[in-house]
């Protein structure tokens, strides 16, 4: 109550907050990302334009590694169960998750999923975000890296388009690029240097999942990923020791 | 468009903070939204003004500040000009996004009895 000159109307009290607004998303983030350190699983986070090719690189992942890792992957789809159940056909134990009229996914879903995937047996843990250049970006997920989709026949420009999404790129893949002999327009350099604009460190790997071309480098980049995981994770098991399972078993 | 589960996310802490200070009503929330953060200051405003009818910020305002990206070199600090390649033209280091990315809640003014 104002006691300044009377008047009764209550007192304005300014609160300093300062923190992200979202920090329940962020907080949950860092829940899935223990998880992940913590049973030894390289998290990546697949982001892309709808039809970008996601999951055709993911079904040509399980052929290119055959079956050297064990992969698991999670969905993320408006409205059906399509890409999880072409992964499946693909050997790829996977499940959707289906956000409706969502546009992304978010850590709160990421988490609610894992408890009813496989992942923690697996090796490497892929999260097949919605189809969209925008939203996906905002929201971290708890994964290692994040790896875009870029099919050559999105035009030259989209980096700089969207430059939110290839600012937080660890890795863009460059797909179908057995489509170039038929688009004398478009050039991989043009795109490179776009890429070079938006994203530091840019690194991009031309891939096709229909020849099989780049989908060496790309499992390079996996393994590289990989030893990654296995560092992050010794360096948690230094700090507060091995991770204890119910049933007394450890993950080998 | 994501500003609706930002605007959400933004209310619910908002309200964290009125239940602590045990306030009636809240006049003022203000935010800083990045260039680079994936959030439309539009959109955001928009989206606040739809949602916030059924809330304890139903009168409240909305102040965004809008954040300009800045990259800089991560090793040298010397920005890095837009449409450059994001590498240092002096150390050749990678760029970092000084300021941008920022989805940020700085204050709320509520009213105490």
């Amino acid at each position: 109550m104002c006691e300044t000159c009377g008047c009764g109307d209550p007192d304005i009290v300014p609160i300093e907050i300062q923190e992200s607004i979202l920090a329940v998303n962020d907080h949950q983030a860092e829940h899935n990302r223990e998880h992940f350190v913590r049973d030894r699983v390289l998290a990546i986070n697949l982001m892309g334009s709808p039809g970008s090719g996601k999951t055709a690189l993911l079904e040509a992942t399980a052929v290119a590694l055959g079956g050297e890792h064990r992969l698991t992957a999670l969905s993320g789809d408006l409205a059906t169960d399509n890409d999880a159940e072409r992964l499946r056909a693909a050997g790829i134990p996977s499940l959707s998750i289906t956000t409706g009229s969502a546009c992304h996914l978010d850590a709160k879903m990421v988490h609610h999923a894992l408890h009813h995937a496989p992942w923690d047996e697996s090796d490497l843990l892929f999260i097949e975000n919605v189809g969209n250049l925008v939203c996906p970006a905002v929201y971290d997920l708890g994964q290692q890296a994040n790896v875009v989709a870029l099919a050559v026949t999105e035009g030259e420009d989209k980096p700089l388009k969207y430059p939110v999404m290839f600012s937080k790129a660890d890795l863009v893949l460059l797909t179908k690029v057995d489509l170039l002999p038929h688009l004398p327009g478009i050039s991989v350099e043009r795109i490179a240097a776009a890429l070079a604009e938006t994203m530091p460190e840019a690194a991009m790997i031309p891939v096709s999942a229909l020849t099989g071309e780049g989908m060496g480098a790309w499992i390079e980049w996996l393994e590289a990923q990989r030893l990654e995981t296995e560092r992050l994770s010794a360096l948690r098991v230094a700090a507060i020791g091995p991770p204890i399972v119910a049933g007394g078993h450890m993950k080998v | 468009m994501h500003e609706y589960s930002i605007v959400s996310a933004l209310l619910d802490r908002v309200d964290d903070a009125v239940r602590l200070h045990g306030a009636t009503a809240v006049h003022r929330i203000r935010v800083q939204i990045g260039e680079l953060s994936g959030v439309e200051t539009g959109l955001l405003h928009e989206a606040f003004l739809m949602v916030r009818g059924s809330t304890v910020s139903a009168e409240a305002e909305l102040e965004i500040t809008a954040v300009e990206a800045q990259w800089r070199c991560a090793m040298c600090n010397r920005i890095v000009a837009r449409g450059e390649r994001l590498s240092c033209p002096n150390c050749g280091a990678t760029a970092r996004l000084a300021k941008g990315s920022e989805i940020l809640l700085e204050r709320v003014e509520m009213e105490v009895p």
